[in-house]
């Protein structure tokens, strides 16, 4: 299984240029690197408790955030450290966080699952599943009242797409005509039940039907398509037309968590994926074959990257941990009257 | 320098693992993402991957090596560019695996609990509210995730209305594997996995309930049944009395409640005093397996609908079950778990170990305490603890979750107002600080009540410092 032969990935053939493609690639190696050292981290006990890793989704955030312009907000549920290295968020700060210190972007007080940055417009970070689905529409309600014209993309699993209050959800941000877009990461699995064993219906992206929303359904293993359909559904929603719903097709190539042995699915199918469709080998191969890049010059990148994310470990590592007395604060804020 | 990959850990509190198989050979290339080895612990298997690529240099554990410790190097890899002879100096140095070993972490959870229960002496003696449990039946140690189990499937043996359902209890054998076996037994039709509709699958039962079956909804956690509590209060627990006792609900809610490990504020919440304060409910919150199971095999057969409040962090505790073919604990009983005289240590759950290491603790300073297991908190048992209090004079209560509307709170207004003349003391409480449980370690242990807090909590009300 190991050393095995590299079947060729698949190819893309869509529009971009240089720098752009380069910048996914980067993005994507960030993102991947750093969920590879997270679950070294673990493995070490410095990181503790639920860390689940995005490690073969990377297409989907990458994708979607080039779509969006400044001021267009994030938000998702537990499996959130790739949306906020896409946001632009510090690996020293988000790493800090997974080991409870105090350089972390709560502070240590949210952990991996629990992170948030105003600045960088990404609102977390949510335990609860389907939770973050009407809060991303309420950002949405709050942008079409402040009349702002941002757009607010709001990330959820396929298994968090059966929970009730997506679909009390849609119907509101329809007939409101909400800027939000649904993006739903169907990686084919919650935690242990396939999609089939959950979903009556299982094409996800019709699932807004009855609502009056478009949904269409993309290869979330594909940046450039990812990035296509993203900028389509922003557009839409920014124009005032209302949500629209984005299937990502894609996969988790780690267990749910960390303590998740995996044994739903088959060894093959993982390996299947991970040769035949990882979005970072696609990428790199567009990279050789339009003579973007060479061996060497992607040889620096990987260099660079593994310097940020250690950098970042060395960080999460030395950083003290919280003040005893930050146990007591931001219960609440100090009212005015 | 060659890379040197190490035994990891699957969970926080995992500190050694079987390596069971390599998947690679010395000489292989290997590529970020490949699968090295599989390792194995009581628990689970699961699959060691690198995240780095080069050349297998040396395989350091030989595979079928049980007990290797977190943090031992297990594998050394070659760098592009390096050969066999950069290992040479890595492997030749003294005693590589024990200075890895060195460094790797303490566990960060909490250590847990002695099993003070099953050696200290007094304790068998202590059965007064139980049935009587013949002399000459054989004990056997079984874990509270085993009793759990047990209770569920002699239930499904002996009534086909009953049935369970939840996330991933069916094939995953559970998210705790509390539904182990369940499946293979019972089969599809009585052991339903779930799609994560906490709100939807809670009211299904309810109707199902209301129907004629006898349900089981597992929660994933307590956490999730937030998003179901409506049913659980509105559809379950009222229903009979607005249908003038027409309608019956005879449903178990269970699963995990209360703090885990290490898993933030949305993960971590104690809802004993939430569901304690509905009438309609019966609440319950077992400590060790055989009240585990006693009480769940009750809870199953109750006409009413059952709150069943279990702590994940008890799960891989052992305790002495009898091994009786009817298992029956009264629900609504309290348990008096050490006979004292000083002071009444009350408390429910995974606060009652450390009631009981607290009591031991006192006794070192000259302090009898009586510990007594509410098990019940709906309905309270607070004749139980106002008879002790009437002869030890002092009342501590303790529990996981934040103080206000507590369940102390409850247990030292009822005693206040009908022993007030028997108190020395003012009650004390002890409970978790009062704000969200943080994540980091140290904030973490500072939040959740221990045995030292019972036990200065005790030295208090007896005056003694
Ligand atoms: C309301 C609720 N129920 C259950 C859980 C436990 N849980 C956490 S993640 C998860 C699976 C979610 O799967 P999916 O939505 O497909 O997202 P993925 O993990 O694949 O990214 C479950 C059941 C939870 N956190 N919240
Ligand atoms: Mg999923």
């Amino acid at each position: 299984m190991a050393a095995s032969k590299k079947t060729k990935p698949k190819k893309s053939t869509l529009k971009v240029g240089q720098d752009e493609l380069l910048g996914y690639y980067r993005d994507m190696l960030l993102i991947r690197r750093f969920e590879e050292k997270a679950g070294q981290l673990y493995g070490m006990g410095q990181i503790a408790g639920f860390c689940h890793l995005y490690i073969g989704q990377e297409a989907v955030v990458v994708g979607c955030r080039s779509a969006m312009q400044e001021g267009d907000q994030m938000i998702t549920g537990y499996r959130d450290h790739g949306h906020m290295l896409a946001c632009g968020m510090e690996s020293r700060g988000v790493m800090a966080e997974l080991t409870g210190r105090s350089g972390g972007y709560s502070r240590g007080k949210g952990g991996s699952m629990h992170m948030f940055s105003t600045e960088k417009k990404f609102y977390g970070g949510h335990g609860i599943v389907g939770a973050q689905v009407p809060l991303g529409a309420g950002l949405g309600f709050a942008n079409k009242y402040l009349d702002n014209g941002a757009v607010s993309l709001a990330f959820f699993g396929d298994g968090a797409s059966n929970q009730g209050q997506v679909y009390e959800t849609f119907n509101m941000a329809k007939l409101w005509d909400l800027p939000v877009v649904f993006v739903i990461e169907n990686n084919q699995y919650a935690m242990g039940t396939s999609v089939e064993r959950s979903s009556a219906e299982t094409e996800l992206f019709k699932r807004g039907i009855s609502f009056e929303i478009e949904g269409v359904q993309v290869d979330g293993m594909n940046v450039m398509a990812v990035r296509d359909a993203a900028q389509k559904a922003i557009t839409h929603a920014r124009s005032g037309k209302g949500p629209m719903i984005l299937e990502m097709k894609t996969y988790r190539y780690r267990g749910h968590s960390m303590s998740d042995p995996a044994k739903y699915r088959s060894r093959d199918e993982v390996t299947k994926t991970r040769s035949e469709s990882d979005p970072i080998d696609m990428v790199r191969a567009r990279l050789l074959d339009e003579k973007w890049a060479d061996d060497d010059s992607l040889k620096a990148i990987d260099k660079e990257i593994k310097a940020i994310v250690a950098d970042a470990a060395e960080f999460a590592q030395t950083s003290p941990e919280p003040d005893p007395s930050e146990l007591y604060t931001d219960v609440l804020l100090d009212a005015e009257v | 320098m060659a890379i040197d990959i190490q035994m990891p850990a699957l969970s926080p509190t995992m500190e050694e693992g079987t390596l069971s198989k390599w998947l690679v050979k010395e000489g292989d290339t290997v590529r970020s993402g490949d699968i090295l080895a599989e390792i194995e612990t009581d628990k689970a298997t699961m699959e060691v991957e690198s995240i780095d690529e080069g050349t297998v240099g040396k395989i350091v554990v030989a595979a079928g090596t049980d007990n290797v410790k977190v943090g031992a190097v297990i594998l050394q890899l070659l760098e592009e560019g390096e050969s066999a002879s950069d290992l040479g100096a890595a492997t030749a140095a003294p005693e590589p695996a024990p200075v890895q070993a060195e460094t790797s972490p303490e566990p960060m959870s909490e250590p847990t609990p002695a099993p003070v229960m099953s050696s200290s002496a007094p304790m068998t003696a202590q059965i007064a509210n139980d049935p009587d449990i013949p002399t000459n039946i054989k004990m056997v140690e079984t874990t509270v995730r085993d009793a759990l189990r047990d209770a569920m499937a002699e239930e499904m043996r002996r009534d086909e209305t009953v049935f369970v359902m939840g996330e991933e209890v069916a094939q995953y054998q559970g998210a705790y594997k509390v539904t182990r076996d369940l499946l293979q037994e019972f089969g599809e039709r009585r052991v339903i996995d779930t799609p994560i509709t906490e709100h939807g699958f809670a009211g299904i039962g309810c109707g199902a309930a209301m129907g004629g079956l006898r349900p089981i909804v597992e929660f994933m956690t307590w956490n999730f049944a937030m998003q179901a509590i409506d049913h659980i209060i509105n559809s379950a627990a009222k229903t009979l009395y607005m249908s003038g006792g027409q309608m019956r609900c005879p449903i178990v809610f269970r699963g995990p409640n209360g703090a885990a490990s290490r898993v933030g504020a949305q993960h971590s919440h104690d809802y004993s005093s939430w569901y304690a304060n509905v009438p309609g409910l019966k609440v319950v919150a077992p400590y060790d397996a055989a009240d585990a199971k006693g009480l769940l095999k009750a809870a199953i057969r109750d006409p009413n609908p059952v709150v069943f409040l279990e702590h994940e962090l008890l799960y891989g505790e052992s305790f002495d079950v009898p091994d009786m073919d009817d298992f029956l604990i009264p629900i609504g009983k309290a348990k008096i778990r050490r006979i004292g005289t000083d002071v009444t240590l009350v408390a429910h759950s995974r606060m009652v170990g450390r009631c009981l290491e607290a009591a031991e603790i006192l006794a070192g300073a000259g302090i009898d305490a009586e510990v007594i297991d509410l098990r019940t908190i709906r309905p309270l048992d607070s004749d139980t603890v106002i008879e002790s209090v009437k002869k030890t004079n002092r009342l501590v209560c303790a529990e996981e979750g934040w103080g206000q509307s507590g369940i102390g709170a409850e247990i030292a207004a009822r005693v206040v107002a009908e022993a007030f003349d028997y108190l020395d003391a003012p009650p004390e409480r002890v409970f978790q600080v009062d704000v969200p449980l943080p994540y980091a370690a140290n904030l973490e242990a500072m939040s959740l009540p221990g045995t030292e807090d019972v036990v200065a909590a005790a030295k208090k009300v007896c005056y003694v410092d």
